[in-house]
């Protein structure tokens, strides 16, 4: 087989027309995702999540009704069986959504037909409804919870035997980063999140690390060609670009997915989209400008620790 | 090796073409296609949980095994294509899934009741209770109403003959848990092991009951700690949306791939046709319940099967770039590339399966298409993909890397 030889550096640069240095501008990078992640931060801590009944326990119930109807009628049928709760109406006011507590099944007949007389005939082929008890929401949250740190643990047991463990460390590091973005931006703009939240924020979890994988892939493949007197901080930069195609394609062909499904998917699927959506874009972010610079970070101050010397230089 | 190798192409596209032909009917057959999730076709989902019992007893395995089949019973009377009955016996529950149930309200009556049988006397003491039953038939009665007609096994039937010879001129309370179903004075002892309770005022109640005692009484009374109902119509309508974003998300990938990627465009989208096909096929083999965040989860995994055929050509790209040819550029792109894939992959795999282990309902549905969707991509791509693309670049050596989206710099 004929041997070509591997892209230098600066061939690298040149197929690129909006080259610029990627990890230089490292800390400009960094910023930029704090920016975003701590008002996430402060707002989770201020007002929390909004959490709908998956987690906290309930009953959802969205009502078509054939009329249209008012707010007062459903809250004062509500009042007559002894209940009580927000009702959010849509569609012309023909549709209701109406929460309130996690039903019996006698009281949530009663109420059901309460409604029918109260406040007009509805389409039972179009009615959603959903009951959680308390318990199960703790679960859901509890174990959401145990997927995730296991996931970690097995994802940094895996990168370590594949690659380092530093690479482990710096591909976390930029998984939280989205995970952090995703549910910030949720408590933010207090969106309600819901059981397929859940399921979002795990696969971004499983998705992100697969972008960071690849960049790294690239970098174990150009380290161990590295000749001395080259520095790390360039190999990585190279090793950036090199796979910022794939990167980048790869990002939109997902986006397109997502994009389909949010604009398209209907109601029920759009809280996830909306999370997938977000988490896809901020792991690809985190991938080409957070996970390969922290890498170089470690390493780089890694190396400047003399090792005899007790005092560590700053850099 | 040229004209040998368009004609293996054209086999190759022909194939593909007839396995989508037929694989539409029988993959979207209504009975034996892809089973559809309650929230594609309307229907309800219940958690069941068993509660403590009052005299503190611990509610033993057999307890819901038993449930498990009491509940089957009732669920099979419902008429319900492909129901699902799963027990969950760490956390004492029985978990039921009725997708295209036509009238889930009475389903979630039936489902939940305990459904004890009790004969009692005046005196409101249980004198028999009903598990000695052979059968029971809701019917219309000899002097008009609605009946349930109860047939007893030998057994039963000797004890309801004693019971009513010693209640011989008092009334006899039939209770269906606490509810009194009716008080008939016994005029004679009822000696054939055949009982009527009359008093309904439809047959559909008195089918419902015959159903409820016919399938006995639960060993435990169990709650409904989750409930998820949804319409028939509001069902449909999900699929319908599910397939639009489903479609038009492919028709946008493929019109992606092929202006980036132009020669080897084609082929991509060609193996993500043969991906769809054969994720769609593990679903139909499975038995997977499609449910709406499987079909979210996907559209996904199509947007990430690309992914294999982008590393691939822009892996191939740089070969070719450093001075390789064409086809030695997809060799040896080719097996670099899936040093990287795999690695990627592995990864994402890993959280499908913990999503998997500890998901819940609908959650679980979502991390198995996705778990199938990367091994069904990595298939593809080794077996599929690279012939394809093998076969492409061997038609001929000094085809143009244009094609394949090379500009030759420098």
């Amino acid at each position: 087989m004929e041997k070509g030889h591997t892209a230098t550096y600066d061939e690298v640069q040149k197929i690129h027309p909006l080259y610029f240095n990627i990890v230089k501008k490292r800390y400009w990078w960094f910023a930029i995702s704090l920016v975003v992640i701590i008002p996430g931060i402060i707002s989770l801590f201020m007002q929390g999540l909004n959490v709908g009944i998956d987690f906290k326990g309930g009953s959802m119930i969205d009502v078509n009704f054939i009329k249209p109807v008012t707010q007062a009628a459903i809250t004062d049928t509500m009042k007559s069986v002894g209940l009580e709760g927000p009702v959010q109406l849509s569609n012309g006011n023909t549709s209701a959504l109406i929460r309130t507590e996690a039903l019996q099944e006698d009281k949530r007949n009663e109420f059901m037909t309460a409604l029918q007389t109260k406040v007009g005939e509805y389409d039972k082929t179009t009615l959603k409804e959903d009951k959680v008890g308390p318990a199960m929401g703790q679960e859901l949250t509890r174990n959401a919870f145990y997927a995730l740190i296991i996931a970690m643990g097995l994802m940094i047991a895996y990168i370590t035997i594949r690659f380092q463990f530093v690479f482990a460390i710096s591909g976390i590091v930029a998984l939280l980063h989205d995970v952090l973005v995703v549910v910030g931006l949720f408590s933010l703009f207090q969106w309600e999140i819901n059981a397929p939240f859940v399921a979002a924020v795990l696969t971004i979890f499983g998705y992100s690390i697969n972008d960071t994988v690849v960049i790294f892939d690239r970098i174990r493949e150009n380290e161990a060609k590295m000749k001395r007197g080259e520095s790390y901080e360039d190999m990585v930069d190279k090793s950036v670009w090199q796979t910022m195609r794939r990167s980048v394609n790869t990002v939109v062909t997902v986006l397109i997915a997502l994009f389909s499904v949010f604009i398209l998917g209907g109601e029920s699927t759009r809280i996830f989209s909306l999370a997938m959506l977000i988490g896809v874009f901020s792991g690809a972010y985190s991938s080409i400008f957070n996970a390969s610079q922290i890498l170089v970070e470690i390493k780089t101050r890694m190396k400047k620790k003399p090792r005899k010397g007790r005092k560590p230089i700053r850099a | 090796m040229r004209r040998g190798n368009i004609l293996k192409l054209v086999t190759l596209v022909l194939l593909v073409a007839a396995a989508v032909a037929l694989s539409i009917k029988p993959l979207v057959d209504p009975v034996k296609g892809i089973p559809l999730g309650l929230d594609l076709r309307g229907g309800v989902h219940l958690v069941l949980q068993a509660e403590p019992n009052k005299n503190g007893a611990p509610i033993t395995k057999d307890d819901i095994d038993k449930a498990k089949a009491i509940i089957s019973n009732r669920v099979n009377d419902l008429g319900v294509s492909e129901p699902i009955v799963q027990a969950d016996y760490d956390k004492k529950r029985v978990v039921i899934d009725l997708a295209g149930v036509t009238d889930p309200d009475k389903a979630v009556d039936i489902l939940k009741t305990t459904a004890k049988l009790t004969f009692r006397d005046p005196q409101g003491n249980v004198m028999l209770q009903g598990n000695d039953l052979k059968d029971a038939k809701g019917g219309q009665g000899e002097n008009g109403g609605y009946v349930v007609n109860l047939t007893f096994s030998s057994d039963g039937g000797k004890k309801f003959a004693d019971l009513t010879t010693k209640l011989i001129g008092q009334r006899l309370g039939v209770y269906l848990d606490d509810k009194l179903l009716t008080n008939p004075t016994v005029n004679v002892p009822i000696l054939n092991g055949q009982a009527e309770i009359t008093g309904y005022d439809t047959l559909d109640a008195a089918a419902k009951d015959a159903v409820l005692m016919r399938s006995g009484s639960l060993p435990v009374s169990m709650s409904i700690a989750e409930k998820r109902q949804v319409g028939a119509s509001l069902g449909v309508d999900s699929l319908h949306r599910s397939m639009q974003a489903g479609l038009y998300g492919l028709i946008f990938i493929f019109i992606f791939m092929l202006v980036f990627y132009h020669l080897p465009g084609v082929v991509a989208d060609f193996s993500l046709i043969v991906y769809a096909l054969i994720v769609l096929w593990i679903f139909w083999m499975f038995r997977v319940v499609l449910t709406l965040p499987g079909f979210a989860g996907f559209i996904l995994s199509i947007g990430m099967a690309v992914d294999f055929n982008i590393i691939i050509y822009e892996r191939v790209k740089e070969e070719i770039r450093a001075g390789k040819s064409l086809r030695a550029g997809v060799e040896s792109g080719f097996s670099r590339a899936f040093v990287t894939v795999i690695d990627a992959h592995v990864t994402t795999f890993i959280a499908a399966m913990t999503l998997y282990t500890f998901g819940t309902g609908s959650i679980k549905g979502f991390a198995m298409t996705l778990g199938i969707g990367i091994i069904a991509s990595l298939f593809t791509a080794i077996t599929f993909t690279r012939l394809v693309l093998r076969l492409t670049v061997g038609i001929n050596p000094k085809m143009k890397t244009t094609w394949f989206g090379v500009r030759r710099e420098v």
